[in-house]
């Protein structure tokens, strides 16, 4: 299988280069050398992981392109690399994410721009590992690892009240980090002294153990992604951080506390998995509503984007627990689909703003007859993150609710409401926007989208339509996985008391 | 039954969309672009007419594209309900483009490329909704329509416009999010595919009456360009939108989508056989002569001309919901019959609307006594299209009036035929005064209210008809009147609907 790129250690590669980058940026000192650098490592990466989507062999479970070095014998910790069809995906949305934050970032930072291309590098390199990490150990030194890069990218290039925000954002991750630690030290003597992810998948383990264990873990995911009422940080931490820090953080960051519960938590400790499935069901309706409404009740572009994705996550977890094949694959997509559009409207809020300088819905009326390119892809993206049906997100949406209403009815219509709210804010906020009168004379001499920034939104453009009206080989990609990974999580062994 | 597959659907699909592309190119070429609407709209409309023998003699065009998800596919099919609609919508873009070119340049309107672009575009969302081979196909298109006819209704760009506009797209968006979003992942979860079959596709399934009426009032929320009450209000709010919109988008094409949704949803997603044991005809029935006699009363009371045309829009589209969901072989042919006859009938009454506007700027019904004598083809065909709405004679509106009141005898539900009767009285109590008045009556010199011209020349006698508007009509107007005497074409379609 894969023959041609198994010789060569692919994932390392496509996990470190962008580190490579980030040090041989240290000897540059020319701006322009240092942007068109970091664009090129990205690029390759983009590349890289095109590659590895196509030698992809869609009809195994099994871990692919896999990397198994020991590391520090005495724990068992193993360096252990590999993909298969769920976090392949989150490989290439990382380093789709990657690439357009480079070119987001291209005239909105002004100072220290070259230490800020290195922390946009280095948080690459910790996404990846995160995401292709088979050892237990090494998922939670990329986990951390990342916090330290996204903490200067607030904390350094943000807006006003950046420094509150940074800490805001490292603490309330680390808390949650604290907790998985322990519900890893906890696995490890319970799984037979081993960090290998897949044979901790193996075992079973008593349920008051998995109990425990999952609600460590539980917190530090339910902060990242974040679900209610754990998700107080991420307005302040995506309002200060620069856009494409808030990129990052929509696209990428969200996706791992889901990915924690997908890669861990499901197939690691099933029946705690189905005994909290209905509170975290409870938590996600909770979210897509609530989240809905604040999102409803925002004047400022980037709250607004911002508590969009508190609801949109919703949907993804909502789809993780409802335990059958359609909300799984519904949720992963719109993990994927999510990290798309979020990504976009954070990128257009952000080319407005380094147009205008404000962040103000009032502030905005008419930009259709001014800037027609910009506004056009805006609507895309609106009505994409909406899920109007023929968009990305209402073939994530329709699975997740099919799947949903199969066995949780009441929470499935409630997630309804929260569809239709959606509708209302971004529905609104583009009327706000795009049209009506230009109110604001500042605004008549602004320029419209240039080449530099339609390498950046075409690609997502791309998606959201390809997504939209033929997702099948997405859905083909992760099928088999998909269905192995609900096969573990649906495991029974020994009565569940209740 | 024969079925032949073919590119003919989506090529139908493509010149109106591609039209919008050229419409969009020739912005600073008013000639050549109107010509290029004009062009559109004829090869659109041969194309589909290049399909009609076909599905005349009993055949089923197909076109699939791919599939897009297990049991979901992207594709065309062109059945004898499609083909009705296409028709329709195609014949009439061509007499509408004709018309608003005409009342565009005579009003000197703003933004008139984005106006021809975007109709261009709500044709081809129809066309596709028309085809659709199955409902992810049909709500993509529905949901196309749903937007782009945005920029049409708040064309003026006035206070009040954008405020016609909000309630347009909250209404429209609001219901489908909502009720058809959790519809579609109904049915999806319980059938796992979203066709559509002869006999229903939830026949063979045995899922909970409960949860099937719940998807069934579902689809008929959320499918609220049918305007059945409570979700009408938009299509009053639509009418700040200029009148060739009103006409044929608020009289055919988006309210027509709305119906024929709703009629795919009876007929071929749920099936006759499992409405009438679920008692769903019945109730729907009377949820709809509730908006039938409603709607009437309301246009009564109306005096903006547009508001009353508008109300009674909403109540004739319930006429066809209420064909439909009688389930007797003859109402249901004399719904799909009532799709044509009063598009033709209704666009000829919004012409005329329009055409009064431009020449005078006159907009509500006290100030049209008077006018028939300076407007006298305008408010002949207006006579024609009101005696089509009240359903006499010659008109098509008799002709699917009179399968929809043999309808409701076949099916022994008397009270629906008491509905009819009072409805058509009801018409004819708020449309024939008008020409009444308009022939008979003095004039009286009122300025309009919100008209953009001094009073002078409100006032003054140069009240005539304008040829490129008043021609439309009156074409309109005949076909009313063909579809009276010559009404077997769709007359066989609506039998070969339900086989």
């Amino acid at each position: 299988m894969n023959a041609p790129i198994l010789s060569i250690p692919i994932l390392s590669i496509i996990i470190f280069l962008p580190l490579i980058g980030a040090f041989a940026l240290l000897f540059i000192k020319d701006e322009s050398w240092i942007k068109w650098l970091t664009l090129v490592v990205c690029a390759i990466d983009l590349l890289l992981s095109i590659q590895l989507m196509n030698s992809f062999d869609t009809s195994t479970y099994v871990m692919q392109f896999q990397e198994i070095h020991t590391w520090i014998p005495a724990f068992n910790i193993r360096y252990a690399l590999g993909v298969d069809g769920i976090n392949i995906l989150f490989v290439f949305l990382t380093t789709l994410v990657g690439w357009v934050c480079v070119l987001a970032s291209w005239q909105a930072i002004k100072h220290r721009l070259k230490e800020f291309m290195i922390a946009l590098l280095t948080i690459q390199t910790t996404m990846l590992g995160v995401f292709c990490a088979l050892d237990l150990f090494l998922f939670f030194i990329f986990w951390e690892a990342m916090l330290i890069p996204m903490f200067l990218i607030i904390g350094v290039w943000g807006g006003e009240h950046r420094v509150y925000a940074a800490f805001k954002f490292f603490l309330y991750t680390l808390a949650g980090s604290v907790l998985f630690l322990i519900g890893i030290i906890v696995l490890y003597f319970a799984g037979g002294k081993t960090f290998d992810m897949l044979a901790l998948m193996e075992r079973s383990y008593p349920f008051q153990i998995q109990v425990w264990v999952f609600l460590a873990f539980f917190v530090g995911f339910a902060i990242k992604v974040p679900m209610f009422p754990f998700h107080t940080w991420l307005p302040d931490a995506h309002v200060q951080a620069p856009t494409a820090g808030s990129i990052l953080l929509a696209g990428v960051l969200l996706k791992m506390g889901a990915y924690g519960f997908l890669r861990l938590s499901l197939p690691m400790l099933p029946q705690a998995s189905q005994y909290f499935a209905e509170m975290i069901l409870l938590l996600s309706v909770i979210a897509i509503i609530y989240g809905g409404c604040l999102a409803l009740a925002q004047d400022d572009l980037k709250k607004l984007v911002a508590y969009s994705s508190i609801s949109h996550m919703g949907v993804v977890t909502l789809g993780l627990f409802v335990f059958n094949i359609k909300a799984l694959e519904g949720g992963i997509l719109q993990m994927f689909n999510h990290g798309i559009t979020t990504s976009a409207l954070f990128l257009f809020v952000g080319l407005i703003y380094e147009r205008t300088h404000t962040r103000s819905i009032d502030d905005y009326g008419g930009l259709m007859k001014l800037i027609p390119i910009y506004t056009t892809f805006f609507a895309l993206f609106t009505l994409a993150s909406m899920a109007l049906p023929g968009t990305n997100s209402f073939i994530g949406e329709l699975l997740v609710l099919a799947g949903a209403f199969t066995d949780y009815k009441v929470y499935a219509a409630l997630a309804v409401i929260g569809a239709m709210l959606s509708a209302a804010y971004l529905l609104s906020m583009f009327r706000r926007v795009a049209l009506g009168t230009i109110t604001n004379s500042a605004l008549t001499e602004i320029e419209d989208v240039n080449a530099r920034e339609l390498l950046a939104i075409i690609p997502l453009a791309v998606f959201v339509i390809w997504i939209g009206l033929y997702p099948m080989p997405f859905i083909d990609l992760m099928h088999v996985s998909v269905e192995h990974l609900l096969q573990q999580a649906s495991r029974v062994q020994g009565a569940v008391p209740y | 039954m024969e079925t032949i597959t073919t590119i003919r659907p989506l090529l139908a699909v493509l010149v109106c969309a591609l039209a919008a592309l050229v419409i969009l190119a020739l912005d600073k070429r008013a000639n050549l672009r109107d010509a290029a609407s004009l062009a559109a709209a004829t090869i659109n409309f041969l194309i589909v007419a290049s399909m009609a023998p076909t599905i005349l003699s009993g055949g089923i065009i197909e076109y699939k594209l791919f599939s897009v998800l297990p049991g979901i596919e992207l594709g065309f099919r062109v059945d004898p309900l499609g083909m009705v609609f296409a028709s329709i919508s195609s014949l009439l873009w061509i007499v509408a483009a004709l018309y608003s070119i005409g009342y565009m340049r005579s009003l000197k309107e703003h933004s008139q490329t984005r106006f021809f672009a975007c109709f261009a575009v709500s044709i081809a969302a129809a066309i596709g909704g028309a085809f659709a081979a199955n409902l992810f196909t049909l709500i993509v298109f529905y949901e196309i329509l749903s937007l782009i006819t945005y920029p049409l209704v708040y064309h003026k760009e006035t206070d009040e416009s954008w405020e016609g506009g909000k309630k347009y797209l909250v209404y429209l968006m609001g219901a489908s999010k909502t009720f058809l979003l959790a519809a579609v992942a109904l049915t999806y979860a319980i059938t796992g595919n979203l066709d559509f079959a002869n006999n229903g596709v939830f026949s063979e399934i045995n899922a909970s009456p409960l949860l099937l009426t719940i998807v069934y009032i579902c689809y008929l929320a959320g499918f609220s360009k049918a305007a059945i009450m409570p979700f009408h209000i938009w299509l009053p709010a639509a009418m700040v939108a200029p009148t060739p919109v009103s006409a044929l988008l608020h009289a055919v094409a988006v309210v027509k989508m709305g119906v024929f949704c709703v009629l795919r949803v009876v007929f071929h997603v749920f099936g006759g056989e499992l409405m009438g044991s679920l008692g769903l005809g019945i109730a729907t029935a009377y949820v709809v002569s509730f908006t039938i006699i409603m709607a009437s009363i309301y246009a009564m009371t109306c005096d903006d001309l547009k508001a009353r045309l508008a109300y009674s829009t909403v109540s004739q589209l319930s006429y066809i919901i209420l064909g439909a969901v009688l389930l007797a072989p003859s109402s249901m042919v004399g719904a799909v019959v009532h799709i044509a006859s009063h598009a033709f009938a209704k666009i000829t009454l919004f012409f005329c609307a329009g055409s009064i506007y431009c020449a005078s700027r006159r907009m509500k019904v006290s100030e049209l006594p008077g006018i028939g004598r300076r407007l006298p083809w305008t408010m002949a065909a207006f006579f024609i299209g009101s005696l089509s709405m009240i359903g006499i004679p010659p008109t098509g509106g008799f002709i699917s009036k009179w399968y929809l009141i043999v309808g409701t005898v076949e099916a022994k539900q008397l009270a629906f035929l008491a509905v009819l009767l009072l409805s058509s009285v009801f018409n004819a109590v708020y449309f024939l005064p008008i020409t009444y008045k308009a022939f008979f009556e003095e004039e009286k010199n009122l300025p309009a209210l919100d008209s953009h011209e001094p009073f002078e020349q409100v006032c003054s006698q140069d009240i005539r008809e304008i040829p490129l508007v008043a021609v439309p009509l009156v074409i309109t107007a005949l076909l009313s009147l063909a579809l009276g005497v010559y009404p077997y074409y769709f007359l066989t379609l609506a039998q070969k609907v339900l086989p």
